[in-house]
């Protein structure tokens, strides 16, 4: 094992080396590790090394912030493959519930590096779990990777339920679990951070009828990692 | 089906680090089993937890040695009733006596609680095996139904000597809702019910979303703000000794 062990490290440099990226076969299987939180429809991009769906401490896009904030990927979709992009669209076939996993199977990268994950968190104003550019390994094998929940920093987490889906108008567009409350008087107006940033959670309350938030504390909060995503390069 | 195993990952994590400790210095490959080209009759593990949190004691450790066949949990599958007492009481008997109905090969209970800022440690042996995992499991008493634990971490690479680290996030047994209520929580915070066989949650494992605590507006709960918690809440080093 030892032996093995060193040959393993000596033989990275030359993989380092390589000027040529070989074309690679992925299955991507993301798994939704919250209690009580949905991820609407996911974006699996596979993509150059310069392409990025978001960037921690950058302003969002307008593509990632219809995303964020309602649950298009279409922007993203048609900005990505404009560059070249492999996408796989939706895989969950529509929200991948708490606790559930979906399966993206045999996605040719073709020559692209690096692959980035994305979907909104609900209920949320404009979280999303998101991977940015995680280099795709050359050797086959099995590999497990955590997202964390980020802030598109583009809406004010006012936590109200009331259909918000369009870019820029304030509110959740929907809870889909259906244990949440209605008629609060909102968290917050403002943005404190206006770039993309990691999500503070949910305030929540435990008021159906009122309180300053229409989630439940108990319920819609989470911890970080939001989700594990196992890649597995053929 | 998604599943909290896997292998390869694990693997290729283990050596990683190994071909780190060789770099290192410690190439010194000869031991007294390869001298003889025998392999040891038995294998040691040292397992050590520490409790990160603030205030939320462990129940005594839940320590499983097993193959590739077994799993004590996994995301989106429901709580065994053993998984449902360690997580809602703190008690791993029944929890320790299906893995050990499994045909596990070493199962070992921590002898008390794990308070915060401490450790506990346990010593196990096996017969030698080239397929060895690990899964530790431990309540945070002062919640209704969240664990910390880490099932299936793959030490067949650990050599005599190796030690590896991980952290442990937090998981909730979905059996019981965070209710936070007084009664319903058998740590030092409530001195309330432990075990209740009835299911009124999600029923199914996932991570945890955190306590809310009266401290943070939900005054119904008898959490106050030094038994909230963030994830990673503990430590775990594996250590082989034998």
């Amino acid at each position: 094992m030892k032996t093995k062990s060193i040959l393993l490290l000596s033989a990275l440099p030359f993989l380092f080396a390589s000027p040529f990226a070989a074309a690679q076969t992925v299955d991507v299987e993301v798994t939704n590790l919250t209690q009580g939180i949905f991820f609407t429809p996911l974006l699996v991009s596979a993509h150059d090394s310069s392409t990025h769906l978001f960037e921690a401490g950058q302003s969002a896009t307008t593509e990632l912030q219809a995303m964020a904030e309602g649950g298009d990927i279409s922007g993203l979709v048609t900005a990505t493959a404009a560059l070249g992009a492999v996408n796989s669209e939706n895989p969950a076939s529509g929200l991948l519930a708490p606790s559930t996993s979906t399966q993206v199977s045999d996605l040719d990268t073709g020559s692209n590096t690096h692959l980035s994950i994305v979907g909104m968190l609900l209920p949320t104003n404009d979280g999303f779990a998101g991977l940015n550019g995680w280099e795709i390994p050359q050797d086959a094998g099995t590999y497990t990777i955590y997202l964390n929940g980020y802030d598109a920093g583009t809406e004010a987490n006012n936590e109200l339920v009331n259909g918000g889906a369009a870019p820029g108008v304030l509110g959740i567009p929907a809870n889909p679990g259906g244990n949440g409350g209605t008629g609060a008087s909102g968290v917050t107006t403002t943005e404190t951070n206006q770039t993309v940033h990691i999500h503070r959670g949910n305030v929540g309350d435990t008021d159906v009828s009122g309180g300053v938030s229409d989630v439940d504390s108990r319920i819609h909060r989470w911890l970080n990692p939001v989700a594990k995503v196992v890649v597995t390069v053929k | 089906m998604n599943t909290v195993i896997n292998r390869n990952t694990a693997m290729r994590a283990s050596v990683a680090m190994m071909a780190l400790v060789i770099v290192a210095g410690c190439s010194d490959s000869n031991n007294d089993s390869s001298d003889n080209g025998t392999t040891p009759v038995t294998q040691t593990y040292e397992i050590t937890v520490s409790n990160l949190s603030s205030n939320q004691p462990f129940s005594p450790l839940a320590v499983v040695l097993h193959d590739e066949s077994y799993q004590g949990w996994s995301i989106g599958a429901s709580a065994t009733i053993g998984l449902e007492q360690l997580s809602e009481s703190g008690d791993n008997t029944p929890f320790l006596a299906e893995a050990t109905d499994a045909n596990v090969l070493a199962v070992a209970s921590g002898d008390g609680v794990v308070a915060p800022g401490t450790s506990g440690s346990i010593e196990l042996d096996i017969n030698a095996s080239s397929d060895v995992q690990l899964t530790v499991a431990t309540m945070l008493v002062n919640t209704n139904d969240a664990f910390a634990g880490n099932g299936g971490l793959d030490l067949s690479s650990l050599e005599l000597g190796d030690e590896l680290m991980i952290r442990l996030p937090i998981y909730d047994a979905g059996t019981e809702g965070n209710n936070e209520l007084a009664g319903t929580i058998p740590g030092p915070a409530d001195g309330g019910e432990g075990f209740n066989s009835d299911r009124d949650d999600v029923d199914v494992v996932s991570r945890h979303p955190g306590v809310v605590s009266n401290g943070d507006g939900y005054i119904d709960s008898v959490l106050e703000q030094s038994h909230r918690f963030d994830s990673p809440i503990a430590k775990l080093v594996v250590r082989r000794v034998n």
